[in-house]
């Protein structure tokens, strides 16, 4: 009998640590379009004052033509609205000392010729009463494939050993 | 000397860290001014409940009528 690997259908393209240097943005360039999905995975802190600080995303170095609906929960109170770009947020300095957000960019079709759907999941972790979690969805309306995706803190600076993984989906 | 970003060439596997140019840091001041008002949004609408759920309870142990909001908060 013969057996055969099967193809990978998640691949990691590429990945990032920040260095003690921090860095406002982590910036995935030259993405292949050899996939069907891209998945983009972080875990992040950010050195604003606050527990929690925005993070949010550029496409193709392009801030304009995104709309937005967001859902989030402090532990709480829910709310929900729409700010575009906004993904969540990652943990920020008085946070819990050395904890890091968690969340995951999803988005199907980005080499396809229509215009470009992100969903969002994020947590953030602290060890307080009030900790934001925010699902958000997204539409990007320009029709162009997606080669270029950055992550993108606001007004600070991302602090060492936050790390973002992207990995290429196939669906076969 | 202003902020840093990192850059990752997916082609390549290169990572660069590059500063932020004048136009990048303005564009970022622009975001945190929208971003602080979001947050002060939030963070009244989650006290507005707080204040409106204890409006309720306290009416309730009074055994005073309640608004139809405060009735709201205690529907499960």
């Amino acid at each position: 009998m013969e057996f055969s690997m099967p193809s990978p259908t998640m691949t990691l393209i590429a990945s990032s640590t920040v260095g003690s240097g921090g860095a406002a943005s982590i910036d995935f360039n030259s993405i292949p379009s050899t996939y069907t999905d891209l998945c983009l995975k972080f875990s992040l802190r950010d050195n604003n004052s606050q527990s929690q600080n925005g993070i949010f995303i550029s496409i193709n170095s392009s801030t304009a033509n995104f709309t937005q609906k967001y859902l989030s929960g402090s532990g709480s109170a829910a709310s929900s609205g729409s700010i575009a770009r906004f993904i969540g947020y990652s943990d920020a300095a008085a946070a819990t000392a050395s904890t890091f957000n968690n969340g995951e960019l999803y988005i199907p079709n980005y080499a396809g010729s229509n215009n470009k759907s992100l969903s969002g999941d994020l947590v953030q972790e602290t060890n307080a009463t009030a900790a934001y979690s925010v699902m958000s969805a997204h539409l990007w309306s320009i029709t162009s494939a997606i080669t270029a995706i950055s992550l993108i803190a606001d007004t600070a600076s991302f602090v060492q050993f936050s790390t973002a993984y992207l990995y290429g989906i196939k669906n076969s | 000397m202003n902020p840093t970003r990192i850059e990752i060439n997916c082609e390549t596997g290169v990572e660069s860290i590059i500063e932020l140019t004048d136009a990048e840091v303005a564009e970022l001041a622009v975001q945190a001014e929208a971003a602080a008002a979001r947050k002060a949004e939030e963070d009244a609408k989650a006290q507005a409940l707080v204040d409106l759920k204890a409006s309720a309870k306290a009416k309730l142990i009074a055994g005073s009528p309640l608004t139809a909001e405060e009735a709201d908060t205690l529907v499960l």
